[in-house]
C-alpha cells in the first residue's frame, strides 16, 4: 500500500506575521513549522504503515527551505520527500495551489492521500477537497478516525452536531483533523535518516497536465484587494485584588453596574 | 485563469441553504439576509438552492427570510450530507443557473462542499468571511489604467494568518463569486409571514459512482447544552482551568449567573471539553453579552471568536496574558480561588433582588 501525505511549511503565527509589498505573507521573514492538522495526517499514515507496511511518502509545495518539514517528517518515520518548488508557483491562491499539488501527484501511484483539514496560516480547509476534485477522487474531510480495511478506509467523518462512519474505496483523500492522534516524535535514528535522505525536488516542468494559466499568483481566481493588521479594540481596566473575596467583589460590582445580575 | 468568461451571463445571488435532518441551519438565514443587502446593490435578487431529500416544505421558511427563489434538488440519494451527491448537485445548479454570487455556510459541511463546488465550477473560493459588501476592483484604479477597475465586485473580508490579519479578496474574473461565511456573522432578517418565493424544482440526476462514499453509521452528538453561539453568558475556560474536572468551579458559575459553559481549544484539544463548546478561530464566533474568560491566555485565535462581546471580564494569574488586551475588566488571580468566591458573590446579588 502506497501512501502519500500532503503537508505544509507554515509560519509560526504566536510569533506575528510579516508582509511582501503586494500584500502576500513573507514566508522567509517567519519562524517555521508543520502545520499541525497535516502532522496528525502524518501519524495516521505512519500508524498504517506501523501495522500493514505501508510506503509513506511526504509532500510539500513550498519555498526551498521547506524541505525542512520534509526531513521533520523522515525523522519521524516517513520513507521519502518530494519538494515541490519553483519561483512561478508562488503567491497561489487554493485553486492554484491545489492544481500544482495535483500535477505533481499525478507522477506518483497511491492508494490514499492524507492532508490536514486546513493549515493555521491560511485556515481554509478548501486545498484538500479541491486536489481530490482535481484528481477525480473520493473525499472524506474532517476526519477523526482513519482505519484501513482491505481496499477501503473506514473514516470517522465529525460534523458540527454528529458524526457519519464513511467507507470509501481507495483510491481517495482524506484529510485529517488535529484531535486524531498524538504525533510521535521524531527519534535518534529517523534523524540520522533524515539528514541522509535525498529529497525529490520538482519544479513546473515536473508537473503533470497542468496548464500555466492555473498556476501561481497569475492563475489565481482570487485577488488580494487589501491586507492589514487586524485592528483591536484596546483593552480595558486591569486590577490585581489583595485577596479573592476582593476579586469577586470587583466583579459583581462591574456586573451590577451593567445590569447583568 | 483565463480570462475569457462571459461575466454578464451570470446574475443574482445565491445561497446554499444547508439543512440538516430536514430542518434548515440558521446559517442558511443568515446567509439569506446578507444576499438580500448585496442583491439590492446589485439591483438583482436572491435565490436559495435547497438541497436534500423530500425537503420541498422548508421552501416558505426560506421565502420568509428573503429569497424570492428557491430551486430545489430532491432526491433519494441527498437524504444524509454526502461530499459527491451534494457537489454534484450545487456545481450542475451553478452550470445551469450562471449565479453571480454563490454564498455558502462555513459550516462542516459548507467546508467541504464549497471547495470541492469551486473546483469542480472553476472558480475561486473565499473562506471564513466576516465581511462581504460590494466595490470596485481594483479598490482604487490604476493610473492610466482607470478603465480596466471593475465595478460591482463581491468584496470578501475575512481573517487570516491566525486572526493576526484581515484581507479583502475579490474575484474578479471568474464566476461565480464564492464565499464561506461563519455562522454568527451575519444578520438575519425579520421574518415575513406571508412571503412566498418561486419555486424551480431542478434534477440533474444522480448515478452512484466510486465517489459516492457509503454512510455505515450517523452518530448524533447527545446534547442537552445550550448552543454557545445563542447563549447570553458565556462562562469560558482554557487550559489553566487545570482539569476536566476543575471545570466544575465554571460549571458552577455558570448556573449562578444563568450562562453557559464553553471554552478555549486547548481545552478540545485536550479532550475536556467536546469541541462544540469551542470559541475561536477554529471553533464558533460568540458574541454574548457577557463573556468570562477564565485561565484563558487569549491567543490570537481565540480572540477571533470572541472580541465581539459586550462584555468581557478575564480572570488569570499570568498578568501578562494577551486576554488583557481584550478584557473590559481583567482580574490577575488565582482562579481556583477566585472563581468559587464569584459565584457566591452572585448567588448573594441575585437572593437581594
Amino acid at each position: 500500500m502506497k501512501i502519500v501525505v500532503c503537508i505544509k511549511q507554515v509560519p509560526d503565527t504566536k510569533g506575528g506575521v510579516k508582509f511582501n509589498p503586494d500584500g502576500t505573507l513573507d514566508r522567509g521573514a517567519m519562524l517555521a513549522i508543520m502545520n499541525p492538522d497535516d502532522k496528525a495526517g502524518l501519524e495516521a499514515a505512519l500508524r498504517i504503515k506501523d501495522e500493514t507496511g505501508a510506503e509513506v511518502t511526504v509532500l510539500t509545495m513550498g519555498l526551498p527551505k521547506a524541505a525542512d518539514v520534509l526531513r521533520e517528517a523522515i525523522a519521524m518515520g516517513a520513507d521519502k520527500g518530494i519538494l515541490v518548488t519553483d519561483r512561478v508557483l508562488g503567491g497561489a491562491d487554493t485553486w492554484a495551489t491545489s492544481t500544482t499539488i495535483a500535477g505533481a501527484l499525478r507522477n506518483i501511484d497511491y492508494d490514499l492521500i492524507i492532508t490536514g483539514r486546513q493549515a493555521i496560516d491560511g485556515d481554509t480547509a478548501q486545498v484538500g477537497p479541491q486536489i481530490a476534485e482535481h484528481l477525480g477522487l473520493p473525499v472524506i474531510s474532517y476526519a477523526k478516525e482513519i482505519k484501513v480495511d482491505g481496499d477501503k478506509v473506514v473514516v470517522k467523518r465529525m460534523y458540527d452536531d454528529r458524526h457519519h462512519v464513511l467507507e470509501a474505496k481507495m483510491p481517495c483523500l482524506i484529510t485529517a483533523l488535529s484531535e486524531l492522534n498524538d504525533p510521535r516524535y521524531m527519534t535518534p535514528g529517523g534523524i540520522f535518516d533524515a539528514c541522509e535522505a535525498e529529497i525529490t525536488t520538482w519544479g513546473r516542468a515536473d508537473l503533470k497536465d497542468v496548464d500555466d494559466s492555473n498556476l501561481g499568483l497569475n492563475g489565481s481566481p482570487t485577488k488580494i484587494a487589501k491586507a492589514s493588521d487586524k485592528v483591536r479594540k484596546g483593552a480595558g481596566e486591569k486590577v490585581t485584588p489583595d485577596s479573592p473575596e476582593d476579586a469577586a467583589a470587583l466583579i459583581v460590582k462591574k456586573l451590577k453596574e451593567k445590569h447583568v445580575i | 485563469m483565463a480570462e475569457t468568461l462571459n461575466r454578464e451571463e451570470y446574475k443574482g445571488v445565491y445561497v446554499f441553504a444547508q439543512q440538516v435532518d430536514n430542518e434548515i441551519s440558521g446559517i442558511a438565514y443568515e446567509l439569506l439576509g446578507k444576499a438580500k443587502e448585496l442583491a439590492a446593490d446589485l439591483d438583482t435578487d436572491v435565490t436559495a438552492v435547497l438541497i436534500g431529500s423530500d425537503v420541498k416544505g422548508l421552501v416558505d421558511g426560506l421565502a420568509q427570510y428573503g429569497a424570492d427563489k428557491v430551486i430545489v434538488v430532491d432526491d433519494p440519494e441527498l437524504k444524509e450530507y454526502r461530499t459527491e451527491p451534494y457537489a454534484h448537485a450545487l456545481a450542475s445548479v451553478i452550470n445551469e443557473y450562471k449565479p453571480e454570487i454563490m454564498l455558502v455556510g462555513a459550516t462542516a459541511i459548507g467546508r467541504d462542499l464549497g471547495p470541492t463546488v469551486s473546483a469542480r465550477v472553476a472558480t475561486g473560493l473565499t473562506a471564513d468571511c466576516t465581511v462581504l459588501e460590494i466595490g470596485d476592483f481594483p479598490l482604487v484604479p490604476i493610473p492610466g489604467k482607470e478603465d480596466q477597475q471593475l465595478h460591482k465586485q463581491l468584496l470578501m473580508t475575512r481573517p487570516a494568518f491566525g486572526g493576526n490579519t484581515i484581507a479583502t479578496i475579490a474575484c474578479p474574473y471568474n464566476r461565480p463569486q464564492m464565499a464561506t461565511v461563519r455562522p454568527g456573522v451575519m444578520q438575519k432578517i425579520e421574518p415575513v409571514a406571508d412571503a412566498k418565493a418561486e419555486v424551480i424544482e431542478y434534477n440533474p440526476g444522480f448515478t452512484p459512482n466510486d465517489k459516492y462514499v457509503t454512510i455505515k453509521e450517523v452518530v448524533k452528538a447527545v446534547s442537552d447544552t445550550v448552543d454557545i453561539m445563542d447563549a447570553k453568558i458565556l462562562v469560558s475556560g482554557g487550559r489553566g482551568v487545570g482539569s476536566p474536572e476543575n471545570f466544575k468551579i465554571l460549571e458552577d458559575l455558570a448556573e449562578a449567573i444563568g450562562g453557559t459553559v464553553s471554552c478555549s481549544r486547548a481545552v478540545v484539544d485536550s479532550g475536556w471539553k467536546p469541541r462544540d463548546l469551542q470559541v475561536g478561530q477554529t471553533g464558533k464566533t460568540v458574541r454574548p453579552n457577557v463573556y468570562f474568560a477564565i485561565g484563558i491566555s487569549g491567543a490570537i485565535q481565540h480572540v477571533a471568536g470572541m472580541e465581539e462581546s459586550d462584555l468581557i471580564i478575564a480572570i488569570n494569574k499570568d498578568e501578562d496574558a494577551p486576554i488583557f488586551d481584550v478584557a473590559d475588566y481583567g482580574i490577575v488571580g488565582d482562579l481556583n480561588k477566585i472563581v468559587p468566591q464569584l459565584t457566591e458573590g452572585i448567588k448573594a446579588a441575585m437572593a437581594e433582588k
